[in-house]
């Protein structure tokens, strides 16, 4: 029930704000001050990213935190070869696969969840949490010797076969929290005019569960992006290695320099989908994030 | 709203009343578990296989600079991590970096959860700076903190005294360890307190402030008893993954000096010790240490585990 009241305490939160006095100046001072403490708390490490990236290799350790020469060469070194490309093109790759995967099995499952009636619900929505929870870290000694075994260590469905198992969890959990606010009317009068279950589920519910769909692929997109345990552990060269694994092996001009500016610019590039992503879905990704979790 | 209630699944059912389930109810379940079954299967194969062979290895000698002499040896290598003081170590390191990060998280978590409910002002900046951390490649930004901390790059640390070097120092790094944490993850726990603070009736706020309710009174007597079940989940998922915690460390000081979390140790075991029966062993006793945390939570606390909520509804 409460999956549709939070909209509603928002639209007249919004409303009040709208009908409500101009705010006294001083009220006005301390939430701007609030807010403003807020955003450079949130952006100075990210700031500081940029500002290396940015820097001259020849002022990266003047530990100034604005760039004192701006310069394009921590970028172009990265660029040039292969070593951070192909990483780069594995994580995009690897991200997408997962992605598509995933949605699709979790829209599946997620459907079958909130709309129809079968033994063992409970017991899959449990044990999916039971993985969403486990530590990764166990996951990869075992799995390190399957792969070996198999044949999928360094390779791309090495590593989309773990992301998936960890990404249908949340997949499962969101697109089930979004199911439910479907208006279901809509499926009895199809049921009515005489469709099947697998006509309803294509043609109707499909399409009206869409924005659902799109905020778990970008919820399940970012959470492959951001994966690093097993993208170190399960991989050894570039072959399969993706951007985050692949920055802890850059190497500097001679063997004794930290290749900070390239790190630094690498990581403001893996940045970038991020921030489009988040400026884009903003609410998208809170209403994603909170649906699933505590209401109930 | 009952509408959007899913109908409530039928009772155990006798025998007699399960053979005379309609056609249609028998092809609804098929249905079902056949839109369930893919997911079911990678995850099974995916978690549960490897888990069950994560105990087998566990009970072995596995060394794999030695594979050859791989053999049964019960439960000695738990036995060997239990009497280390390097794992007792690491799972100090990890409880400290979880109980005090969670901790101020969920202190500040609150404090932007309400700044974002009910600031007048720019709405939308402030939700999307409070999302940035969340999103932000862990890695990327634990380079972040480890720059700005090290002498003679960062600005922060060009604020310590000279000669010094804050990576390098257990406590020191452990702080920094919580602070990037800390960063990275309070967005999420804004969130999930988010959700809980919708739920909370703007009408009895007001009447408790004609009744003369002050702030503080208002929010420690109406509006965490309310959230209390955010705040329980919120503290739960959070507390279960500060336990795994991995990438932080792993980019800040490699667990050096004092500062390796269980996690780093299982992974080190793995693949610099090549030391699959311990690592194996550390891994299991990892979940094992996990799921106390979330067995303590749910009957000690009372926190409806997540899944129960969703099937309630």
């Amino acid at each position: 029930m409460t999956a549709v009241a939070a909209p509603a305490a928002r639209t007249a939160r919004r409303a009040r704000a709208a009908t409500q006095p101009a705010m006294p100046a001083r009220r006005k001072v301390s939430w701007g001050a609030a807010n403003a403490i807020t955003i450079a708390w949130t952006l100075f490490p990210i700031w500081w990213l940029i500002s290396l990236a940015f820097k001259d290799p020849t002022t990266l350790t003047d530990g100034s935190f604005w760039p004192q020469k701006w310069s394009w060469s921590n970028f172009s070194g990265i660029f040039h070869g292969s070593a951070f490309i192909r990483p780069l093109i594995n994580s995009i790759g690897i991200g997408l696969i997962s992605t598509v995967i995933s949605v699709v099995l979790g829209t599946m499952a997620a459907y079958a969840i909130a709309r129809l009636k079968f033994p063992g619900k409970a017991l899959l929505i449990g044990v999916s949490l039971l993985i969403a929870m486990f530590p990764l870290i166990s996951l990869v000694n075992p799995l390190f010797n399957i792969e070996r075994v198999l044949g999928l260590f360094d390779t791309w469905p090495g590593l989309i076969i773990p992301y998936l198992a960890f990404s249908l969890p949340l997949a499962i959990y969101t697109l089930s929290a979004f199911f439910r606010e479907i208006p279901w009317d809509l499926e009895k009068a199809a049921k009515v005019d005489g469709a099947s279950q697998r006509q309803i589920f294509l043609n109707v519910i499909a399409p009206l569960a869409a924005p659902g769909i799109a905020t778990t692929a970008i919820l399940v997109f970012m959470f492959c992006w951001n994966e690093f345990l097993l993208a170190i552990s399960l991989t050894s060269t570039n072959a399969a290695r993706t951007a985050p694994a692949a920055m802890g092996f850059f190497t500097g001009v001679s063997q004794f320099t930290y290749p900070i500016g390239s790190i630094a610019a690498a990581a403001v590039i893996i940045t970038i989908p991020i921030v489009i992503f988040v400026m884009i879905f903003q609410r998208r990704i809170v209403a994603g994030l909170t649906s699933g979790a505590v209401k109930g | 709203m009952t509408t959007v209630a899913a109908p409530q699944a039928p009772a155990e059912l006798s025998r007699e009343e399960r053979r005379r389930l309609s056609e249609a109810t028998r092809a609804e379940r098929r249905f079902g578990w056949l839109l369930c079954a893919p997911a079911v299967i990678v995850m099974a194969a995916v978690a549960f296989y490897p888990i069950v062979y994560a105990v087998y290895l566990s009970l072995q000698r596995y060394d794999l600079r030695f594979p050859q002499q791989t053999h049964f040896v019960g439960l000695s290598n738990y036995g060997v991590v239990l009497s280390s003081s390097i794992w007792w170590r690491a799972f100090a390191v990890t409880v400290i970096i979880m109980v005090v990060s969670v901790a101020i998280e969920l202190v500040l978590g609150m404090a932007l959860a309400m700044l974002l409910y009910y600031t007048p002002l720019w709405r939308g900046l402030v939700r999307t700076s409070i999302l940035l951390p969340y999103g932000i490649v862990t890695v990327a930004a634990a380079y972040s903190w480890q720059f700005a901390w090290t002498p003679g790059v960062g600005y922060l640390a060009g604020l310590l005294p000279a000669g010094s070097a804050p990576l390098t120092s257990q406590w020191q790094a452990i702080g920094i360890i919580i602070l990037a944490e800390i960063w990275k993850t309070t967005p999420f726990m804004t969130l999930l307190l988010l959700a809980g603070l919708t739920l909370v009736p703007d009408d009895l706020l007001k009447a408790a402030k004609v009744d003369g309710a002050t702030t503080w009174q208002r929010f420690t007597q109406i509006m965490v008893p309310l959230m209390k079940p955010a705040i329980l989940v919120a503290l739960l998922f959070r507390m279960l993954d500060a336990f795994r915690i991995f990438d932080n460390i792993f980019i800040l000081t490699k667990g050096n000096n004092g500062t390796g979390s269980v996690s780093i140790l299982g992974y080190d075991n793995l693949f610099t010790a090549l030391n699959l029966g311990i690592g194996s062993a550390i891994s299991v006793l990892i979940l094992i240490a996990v799921a106390i945390i979330a067995f303590i939570f749910i009957k000690g606390f009372g926190t409806a585990a997540p899944g129960t909520a969703l099937e309630r509804r």
